[in-house]
């Protein structure tokens, strides 16, 4: 083992000896998922991020928005102004207005305004910035997903948890720096929503799965004891450090670090995803047990895990929200789904003291339209809502966040952004900001470009900054 | 604030230069472009480029007395702003424009002129830098390395033991460059560049069956070495060639593999622009080297690429069309006539007893009825979209707009295939039960697959009607420029067409021109580049000013010389290269070569390099004698996988059915390739992930590559069946069969102590496995289990090892 430390050591010296910073960048990225913290441009007010993924775009008006003037409209187009030039992608503009059938009240001392749906969600509003004008630019599922987590509407860049770790650095020494978990029906954005892009695949998230193996290939097979394992992994080690003598490759260091740093893995990703030391109060807040909760709060508890154990950022993914039918009946499913193990994490975190320097994102990759969507002209019950990028709403809360205020404004039927635009650029903008990043320094050069996650837009929001 | 700007007036004299990308554009776009940019220029003053009232600009943002301030309706630009500004046009005003023309003059500009050069030509230009460096060539690589290298660089494939053994090496390289294996080898470099995948991209991400049969093209055409022009020619324009063949048609669809969105309200008109604009901005980093892409929405920041040559490039296929073809491989026609006839009548019999005909003429009134009159009725609206998405093989909104007496068989064929399978949309499911399409629909299915089929190939066809192409400001597919003309970027060699107006065959020739400076150096790299772990330029993707310097320009330009000499011959390149001592110098590193020289930029040694995804599974299947080579090219293949992995994604309708018997021990290169959801190795190992062209590839190394060599089936599976085959074919002996196994998974035997440590390894693997029930290898009659489990321990082991990834 301290071997193995003075090899690393070495190769490090190796590596800054006589090499430009570019090639140390390649080389540092080669080493794969030890840690090795990076330092920021400015001190970070968050340390790690935990991005709760919504996908499939949530219904702003029935749940953080209210628009009580769009009932009044029910049934009805939307004046004609408002609808012009307008491209959706189901319906026409013309389609007729759908009143949100949910109740509004306002909630905490800062008085804010939250549906019935979301009771959980109310107790910590005084924890939670919202932000009620969020756009995006992309009215389908896989380009804003793709807008949302690269910062770009095609495949092939790097995903905001990449960016983190390139710029950051992992902390941990037994796990992966950035983490996936999923829950519900999958993301219409596949793995592309976390992959590294253009950068090495050292820094793409790593997905905790929910059924076999939690990490792809960390099980032993069958008859492999974790004694087997580890005199084959001590064979391995040893052969490889004969070929470092013999080639001079410092690479080989690094191969003999990643192989280490697996075996550490296999035992760290079990003990993660044990509860047993968990109190019961703990698991009934995420409401782990309850079948409607489950599966998302045995992730948001894998998130705090995770912030405790070094990951840097984790993407928590859950599906779907894309209520295109149906919406009055199957919004509540889903809001029971999510309300509580959301709002238990927040707590959690606080209680903790991490929410401090731990920023959490709730986000769609867009809205949903005040008109409805009805696939069956002759089936009113069945109305849903369409998808509208043009004003919807998010949460973040933690590290650097200022808590307890609404920012941004829509338009009497929540069609448009009327005040405080903040474009999905800026918010990676910011989110990059609260990590220490000025994000147009933060670049990658690839294909003869500096690329960078905010493409060649984004501000920094300074209403959600404490 | 004002002491920066103090700051900022009194060093103007020794301030850096005032980028007008980085910090005065900026400016610009959010102030000034709207009234006066590239799409108004209100007072005559347009600011995107160099103008002589800039002077005035500066007294309007500052806010001067007795002028109106700019921007309209504020006091001035901020005090920063405006010192910034000034300090610019104290510096001259720079815009990129100028720094681009001097970019002219950036070496891969300059023609090729092959220097002259000593018979063994590689090596004397690379000994010549060493030595101005003080540098010395390394020892040869030993026999074993070094066949091992060429092999894998050559075919992807470890020798076989014998081949080290009593082989002569030029006879071995020879024997490589003919084999089978070298197309499928060099094809995946190719693949890579043409962003292959066997599935859409994007959310619905649906399969795409014929990719492969453009893959199959390509490995064919370089097992036959066809010359690099040729091969340029039939891809670009290979539609357009007189008289041309099937293959040549197939041979454009390296074109094809642009990502398709199928998602609901996609305007189709933005999604052709953008494939357009993918084909253009791919050839340039293929064939050129060139980032053209970057002028996509403006002109090039760094290199002398215009917006207006991008979109002379964007001309060339705007004009063409998606063409999906019959494209019979040899033996597929005959059979395939043979029972046409039957299949056609039985499924016109199936078509009439469903009603179809009856049914579809109505459907197309109300389809297009919603076309024309959109918003009346939702579910005919969706119907609409859902035939402009989700039409298979063909645009069903071109198609149903013709009158049918117009619609050729194949499209009457894809329209009605539409109408059958999507007839709910319209209707309803209840109607649609009534009249059984679902029941029609499967029986169709099973039908079809009773009988032979041709194979079909994605194609590009040349428009018949010339449609005017547009610059598109700042990249806006509806913000329509001046219009252009298909043209290559201005600052090359001119192209002369052969009509009036230049096609892709005219681009083509202009690619492989003799006077064209990039084609044949960017080619010969990118070559250099899998030979030796990097290129002579290292940014194999970018020969611009950006980009790096070719180490050895002179051995560049003479390799680029020699490959046009020889008929742009890629097997008569590559036989030079690895007979050069260069290549076949031993890779080890002493510290003073490390110290001199961390990167290998002037080859005193040959490089250690990470063989690639592909690769790695390739070696280990052949190892244990799993790989079935008998078959080449063809469709791809779905080895087995973790169950979830597709479940990642939304293509939930792309089932992942494990390939069976010999199949799915086929190479890494056919493995199906899903966009959205990539088999896992491929990922690990750093495979691109087909979105845009590759033009080299990243080498990380992570401990999820370890996880995935020491736990992935497919590797257990080699491991296991490696063991098997030394203990069957290999002496009886522990040090015999050790050595007999390494020759099979690293191409030599063990050192002394490497020998001591592997016996030491397999004897408490002895132990251990005599204390465990459940053993990790099959049942094999007539074979210890014991024994069986601690030789696969072994194999494991060898080929977890950092030498069994890398070729030395």
């Amino acid at each position: 083992m301290i071997d193995l430390i003075q090899n690393r050591r070495r190769f490090f010296q190796q590596v800054t000896g006589g090499i430009g910073t570019i090639a140390m960048a390649d080389l540092f990225a080669r080493n794969g998922y030890g840690a090795e913290v990076k330092k920021p441009h400015f001190a970070p007010k968050a340390k790690r991020v935990i991005f709760l993924f919504q996908e499939g775009a949530p219904s702003q008006m029935d749940l953080f928005d209210p628009k009580p003037e769009l009932r009044k409209w029910h049934g009805k187009p939307l004046p004609p102004s408002m609808t012009k030039d307008l491209k959706l992608a189901f319906i026409k503009p013309t389609a007729a207005a759908l009143g949100s059938p949910r109740t509004f009240q306002k909630y905490g001392q800062s008085g804010m305004d939250l549906c019935d749906l979301l009771p959980h969600t109310a107790s910590i509003a005084d924890d939670l910035c919202f932000a009620r004008s969020m756009q995006s630019d992309q009215f389908n599922h896989h380009p804003g997903q793709l807008l949302l987590f690269t910062g770009h509407n095609q495949p092939g860049r790097p995903s905001m948890g990449s960016w983190a770790l390139y710029g950051l650095g992992s902390e941990s020494e037994n796990l992966p720096g950035f983490v996936v978990l999923s829950s519900g029906v999958g993301t219409s954005g596949g793995t592309d929503n976390f992959a590294s892009g253009f950068l090495p695949s050292s820094y793409a998230g790593t997905m905790l799965r929910n059924s076999g193996d939690p990490i792809l290939y960390l099980t032993n097979p069958k008859g492999i004891s974790a004694e087997t394992q580890r005199a084959r992994l001590d064979a391995i080690r040893d052969m490889n450090t004969m070929a470092q003598a013999r080639t001079g490759d410092a690479e080989i260091n690094a191969r003999i670090h990643s192989y280490e740093l697996a075996f550490r893995m296999q035992s760290s990703a079990p003990e993660l995803l044990d509860f047993t030391k968990e109190s019961k109060a703990t698991l009934d807040s995420y409401g782990i047990g309850q079948e409607a909760t489950n599966a998302y709060g045995t992730n948001c508890l894998l998130a705090r895990r995770m912030m405790e154990r070094g990951v840097r950022f984790v993407m928590l993914m859950h599906a779907s929200w894309d209520h295109h039918s149906g919406i009055n009946q199957n919004l509540p499913k889903q809001t029971k789904t999510t309300d509580q193990p959301a709002a238990a994490l927040i707590k959690d975190l606080k209680q903790r003291g991490m929410l401090d320097d731990t920023l959490v994102v709730w986000a769609g990759e867009f809205g949903r339209t005040p008109m409805s969507e009805m696939r069956r002209p002759e089936d009113a019950e069945g109305a849903g809502r369409d998808h509208n990028p043009n004003g919807y709403t998010i949460w973040l809360a933690g590290g650097g966040v200022k808590a307890g205020q609404a920012i941004g404004k829509t338009d009497d039927f929540g069609l448009n952004i009327v005040e405080d635009k903040i474009h999905i650029n800026d918010l990676q903008a910011t989110i990059l900001h609260l990590l220490g990043f000025d994000h147009t320094r933060l670049t990658y050069r690839f294909m003869g470009r500096e690329f960078r996650l905010t493409d060649v837009h984004g501000e920094v929001v300074k209403k959600i900054l404490a | 604030m004002r002491v920066w700007i103090l700051a900022a007036l009194a060093f103007t004299a020794f301030a850096q230069p005032v980028d007008f990308v980085k910090q005065i554009e900026p400016i610009f776009a959010a102030k000034c472009y709207g009234c006066h940019g590239p799409n108004q220029q209100l007072s005559g003053l347009r600011l995107d480029v160099r103008s002589e009232s800039l002077s005035k600009v500066v007294a309007r943002v500052s806010g001067a007395p007795g002028m109106k301030a700019m921007p309209l309706g504020t006091a001035g630009l901020p005090a920063a702003e405006v010192a910034l500004l000034k300090l610019w046009i104290d510096q001259g005003a720079v815009y990129p424009q100028r720094a681009a023309k001097a970019g002219t003059k950036h070496w891969a500009y300059q023609p090729v002129r092959k220097p002259a050069a000593a018979p063994n030509a590689i090596d004397h230009f690379v000994r010549e830098r060493l030595a101005r460096e003080g540098m010395a060539p390394s020892k040869p690589a030993s026999r074993e390395t070094l066949f091992r290298r060429v092999s894998l660089d050559l075919t992807g494939l470890p020798p076989s033991p014998q081949d080290a053994a009593d082989g002569d090496y030029e006879r071995f390289v020879d024997r490589l460059l003919a084999s089978p294996q070298f197309g499928e080898k060099w094809a995946r470099h190719w693949l890579d560049q043409a962003r292959y995948a066997d599935s859409d991209g994007y959310e619905k991400d649906w399969a795409r069956p014929w990719s492969w049969r453009w893959r199959h093209w390509v490995i064919d055409a370089i097992n036959r070495d066809m010359p690099f022009d040729q091969f340029t020619r039939e891809q670009i324009a290979g539609d357009l060639l007189p008289n041309a063949t099937v293959e040549q048609r197939v041979a454009t669809g390296f074109h094809r593999h642009t990502l398709t969105n199928r998602e609901g309200g996609i305007d189709n008109n933005q999604f052709r622009f953008e494939n357009v604009a993918d084909r253009s901005s791919t050839v340039g980093s293929v064939w050129l080297g060139l980032t053209v892409g970057c002028a996509q929405c403006h002109d090039h920041k760094y290199d002398p690429i215009t917006q207006r040559d991008f979109y002379q490039l964007f001309a060339f296929f705007d004009n063409a069309e998606e063409d999906d073809i019959d494209a019979p491989l040899p033996g597929e026609l005959g059979v395939w006539s043979r029972t046409a006839a039957e299949y056609e009548s039985k499924r016109e019999a199936l078509i009439a007893a469903y009603k179809v005909r009856e049914v579809q003429p109505a459907w197309e009134v109300d389809m297009l009825d919603a076309f024309r009159n959109p918003g009346r009725r939702t579910d005919w609206d969706l119907a609409w979209d859902c035939l402009l998405k989700l039409t298979e093989d063909g645009d069903g909104g071109k198609i149903i707009k013709k009158p049918a007496a117009d619609r050729t068989e194949r499209e009457k064929r894809i329209l009605e295939n539409h109408f059958i399978r999507n007839y709910h949309f319209a209707v309803g499911q209840k109607r649609y039960k009534e009249v059984k399409f679902d029941e029609l629909d499967k029986k169709l299915g099973e039908l079809q697959a009773q009988y032979p089929r041709l194979s079909q190939a994605y194609a590009l066809a040349e428009n018949t009607t010339t449609a005017p192409s547009h610059l598109r400001v700042r990249g806006d597919f509806k913000n329509l420029g001046p219009e252009v003309q298909p043209l290559p970027p201005g600052f090359l060699p001119p192209l002369a067409p052969r009509n009036a107006r230049a096609t892709r065959i005219d681009l083509a020739n202009w690619l492989v021109a003799t006077d064209n400076p990039l084609t044949a150096r960017v080619a010969v790299n990118r070559i250099w580049q899998e030979l030796f772990g990097q290129g002579l330029v290292k940014t194999a993707e970018d020969f611009g000013v950006m980009g790096a310097r070719p180490s050895h320009p002179e051995l560049l330009d003479w390799l680029a010389a020699s490959f046009v000499e020889s008929g742009w011959s890629r097997k008569k390149l590559i036989r030079a290269i690895v007979l050069s001592e260069t290549y076949r110098q031993s890779s080890e590193a002493t510290p003073a070569m490390v110290e001199k020289d961390p990167e290998n930029k002037w080859l005193a040694r040959q490089s250690r390099v990470r063989i690639s995804a592909e690769g790695i599974r390739d070696a280990a299947l052949h190892a244990a004698g799993l790989l079935e080579l008998s078959r080449v090219g063809g469709p791809s293949i779905k080895p087995p996988q973790p169950d979830g992995v597709t479940a990642i994604g939304y293509a939930r309708g792309t089932k992942w059915d494990v390939s069976s018997g010999p199949e799915r021990y086929r190479r890494g290169l056919y493995i199906h390739f899903q966009r959205t959801t990539p088999y896992p190795l491929l990922m690990n190992f750093d495979a691109p992930r087909s979105t845009t062209a590759a033009c080299r590839r990243l080498r990380s190394n992570t401990s999820l590559q370890a996880l995935n060599l020491l736990n992935d089936p497919v590797f257990l599976e080699a491991a296991e069946t490696l063991a098997l085959r030394v203990l069957r074919e290999g002496p009886s002996d522990n040090r015999g069969r050790i050595e007999a196994m390494s020759r099979l998974a690293l191409g030599r035997t063990p050192s002394a102590a490497e020998l001591t440590r592997l016996t030491r390894y397999l004897d408490t693997q002895r132990t251990l496995f005599a204390k465990e029930k459940d053993l990790p290898v099959s049942v094999i009659p007539n074979v210890d289990r014991v024994e069986h489990a601690a030789w696969a321990g072994l194999a494991s082991v060898l080929l977890n090892l950092d030498e069994f990834l890398t070729r030395e």
